[in-house]
């Protein structure tokens, strides 16, 4: 609300002095608390230039807003730029002359050169021309331990995969539930991509999820993972949470060992006051590959057939990369910065994990850009069924997930 | 014999009627014209855009249609994912426990607050009372109450009866009714009150009938009064069966389809596939699989409903 009515006195403001000055409208799906804080960032380097940030803000999610979205650009009724995960979400959208090339402004900024990793800017990037900006990552590669709750075990704090199942029956003496899953499908899918990742190994992992090939889903090292997975199930019975939060808050609590989830799931520790490293630990990669996937939010800008907005429109997208407004967004986001010449104000131990990672190219792009929206809803279908159905064996998921595989596009 | 005259007078003025009418399109046509928007608004918007979204099923749309046809192709997928085929049986599971529980329920309600009870007003606005609020806030109150920690089961343990186990809500084969358990509550008020009416209804006379022929109470509101609600439970019947195809928000409240796939239903399917996986082609295949199944049950039993009357 504070944000609106500044926005508003802004745009009386401008609107009355500034001449030539451009309003944009700007869709996001960007409500928490911190969301609001860093979309608030954008805004006031928006304003900063003399031009006014309309929010359009739309609470519910990416599920909700994104139809409403598409709805307004296909009405006749674009905003004048609009967030998307980067990835595949938008690709129809392209391929109808929708969105605007802003290959120009690419070209000017030198973001090929910036970007890291470079995947980033290919998942934006249509037949060779730029359509979308991206401006954070998040990795979904992270295993977040409760050191308390080893300590109450008695058990030293697992430093890989093998040593946490090996512990997990101490923790369950402990009355400690090994391992916090909520009960939502895309954090079940989620995990097992993680746990795909890192027992798989990188090859194994590409294989199937850039180049569908259904027979490595059937091979030995994915039969592997669906065992692991299948075992996972077990560590985490007797926790029965919804979201993906609340999982956090009990690890962070101590009543669960760990939890299988992104990086975003750091902002949950930083609220709770947990402190990296003493209250709780992190393994990218379950501590076995340590590779790290670099999805995040993109913002793509409408064709309007307006010059005056189309010129605004790629000011702002050479504005949302450029240093300053990368440190001020990512640090309020928790996500990590697209471009690696720049400083974030406060970097604890995970995070820096994270930028090392970066930094040396233990990357692989992120699962949405690699499937399809629809690919990924009927695995998270498969996943949630598997995770909720004790008597469904991994070999028959298996043979699902690869049938799945092997339809994608 | 004035009477007679008199009728015979009228017979001859309806009979001359029908020559003087004119043009029968014409007649009535101030009505027919204040009817106009809304006739153009079933054709346009109702039928126009049920025949869109059948076209458009056999197109492989994705997040935007296009017209690429792709046959029986969606339809071929919807039949062999296991999560359509669990909504189907959900959706019929709940269907027909809903429609049989929610019609005993209610009339039983009904006929006890018939019995000219104390405070039947106050019971009255108890019973419909849920109904007030919507299958969100309905949804998310079942929640707590189903919780296993917070809720019911909490609460016997804590008093003492520590095996106790009711968790509807984390049981895949039961989910279902702890989905019914929160739709009854909030439906069954509305057609109480339905049926009441229904009651109040029904002639002093029927009663002082049955007394005088020695009939119990509970045999003549069987035998004598139900039969003659037939009106008022084909009322009840349509507004239930609504409830129940459009089913959506309540599971989406309250258990979100979980756990895993097991409290699916088929209007979930289609904003999940239309919105969640962008595969507009897939969706609109699925609500057409919804609108097929909601004629095979209508049509029959509206030809047997109406097409009766009119034969006779």
């Amino acid at each position: 609300m504070k944000l609106t009515t500044k926005l508003l006195a802004a745009t009386a403001i401008v609107s009355a002095g500034a001449a030539g000055a451009t309003e944009l409208e700007v869709m996001h799906w960007w409500t928490s608390g911190g969301e609001a804080a860093a979309v608030s960032k954008f805004a006031e380097a928006w304003d900063a230039t003399g031009n006014t940030w309309v929010d359009g803000a739309i609470a519910g999610g990416g599920d909700t807003a994104r139809p409403i979205m598409v709805s307004r650009i296909l009405g006749g009724d674009p905003p004048a730029a609009f967030q998307f995960n980067h990835g595949r979400q938008a690709e129809e959208l392209v391929e109808a002359g929708l969105i605007l090339d802003i290959t120009d402004v690419s070209e000017a900024e030198g973001w090929a050169d910036i970007i890291t990793p470079s995947s980033l800017l290919d998942s934006c990037t249509y037949d060779g021309r730029v359509f979308c900006v991206p401006v954070n990552i998040h990795s979904w590669q992270w295993m977040w331990l409760s050191n308390g709750a080893y300590a109450a075990a008695g058990v030293p704090v697992p430093t890989n995969w093998g040593e946490f199942v090996s512990t997990a029956p101490a923790l369950r003496e402990a009355g400690i539930v090994p391992l916090a899953m909520g009960g939502q499908s895309w954090q079940q899918n989620g995990a097992f991509g993680v746990m795909a990742l890192a027992l798989a190994g990188k090859e194994a992992w590409l294989a199937v999820n850039q180049d569908k090939n259904a027979e490595v889903v059937m091979g030995p090292e994915y039969a592997r993972v669906f065992e692991a997975f299948g075992a996972a199930r077990d560590l985490s019975t007797g926790l029965n949470v919804q979201d993906w939060n609340q999982a956090t808050a009990a690890v962070i609590d101590g009543s669960a060992g760990a939890q299988i989830m992104g990086d975003w799931a750091q902002g949950e520790f930083a609220v709770a006051g947990s402190v990296a490293g003493t209250d709780y630990s992190c393994l990218p990669g379950l501590g076995e590959v340590a590779l790290l996937d670099t999805g995040g939010d993109a913002f793509f800008f409408p064709v309007t057939g307006d010059p005056e907005i189309e010129a605004a429109q790629k000011e702002l997208a050479a504005l949302m990369l450029s240093p300053a407004v990368q440190v001020s967004f990512n640090s309020a986001k928790g996500s990590l910065p697209v471009r690696p010449d720049v400083d974030l104000t406060t970097v604890n131990e995970c995070t820096q994990k994270g930028l090392d990672l970066l930094a040396a190219g233990s990357t692989v792009p992120a699962g949405t850009q690699l499937l399809s929206p629809d690919t990924v809803t009927q695995l998270n279908d498969l996943m949630t069924e598997f995770w909720s159905t004790p008597s469904l064996t991994a070999a028959e998921v298996q043979q699902q997930y690869s049938d799945i595989i092997a339809d994608a596009d | 014999m004035a009477l007679a005259e008199e009728a015979s007078r009228t017979t001859t003025r309806t009979d001359a009627a029908p020559v003087r009418r004119p043009n029968r399109w014409l007649k009535n046509l101030t009505g027919k014209v204040a009817m106009l928007p809304m006739i153009l608004t079933a054709l346009v918007i109702f039928l126009g855009g049920t025949i869109w979204t059948i076209v458009y099923s056999f197109t492989d749309s994705g997040l935007l249609p296009r017209l690429r046809w792709n046959g029986l192709a969606q339809y071929e997928r919807l039949w062999s994912s296991r999560k359509w085929l669990v909504s189907i049986e959900n959706l019929a599971l709940y269907g027909v426990l809903s429609v049989i529980l929610t019609l005993f329920i209610a009339f039983t309600l009904a006929a006890l607050l018939d019995r000219k009870i104390r405070f039947e007003d106050a019971f009255r606005t108890i019973f419909l009372y849920p109904f007030a609020l919507s299958f969100i806030v309905t949804g998310l109150v079942w929640q707590w109450i189903l919780n296993p920690e917070f809720g019911i089961q909490g609460i016997v343990r804590g008093m003492g009866w520590e095996t106790f186990n009711f968790d509807p809500l984390y049981n895949p084969n039961i989910v279902m009714y702890g989905l019914l358990i929160a739709g009854l509550w909030q439906g069954t008020g509305l057609i109480m009150c339905i049926m009441l009416a229904g009651l109040r209804g029904i002639d002093e006379d029927i009663w002082k009938a049955a007394r005088v022929d020695g009939i119990g109470t509970v045999k003549t509101y069987v035998v004598v009064i139900i039969p003659m609600m037939r009106p008022v439970f084909v009322t009840s019947l349509v507004l239930i069966g609504a409830g129940i195809v459009k089913l959506y928000d309540l599971v989406v409240a309250q258990t979100s389809g979980g756990p895993g796939i097991s409290s699916e239903v088929p209007a979930k399917y289609v904003m999940n596939t239309m919105f969640g996986g962008q595969n507009l082609g897939q969706g609109f295949a699925a609500s057409t699989m919804m609108m097929v199944m909601v004629f095979i049950i209508l049509i029959p039993w509206a030809y047997l409903e109406f097409g009766g009357k009119k034969r006779g």
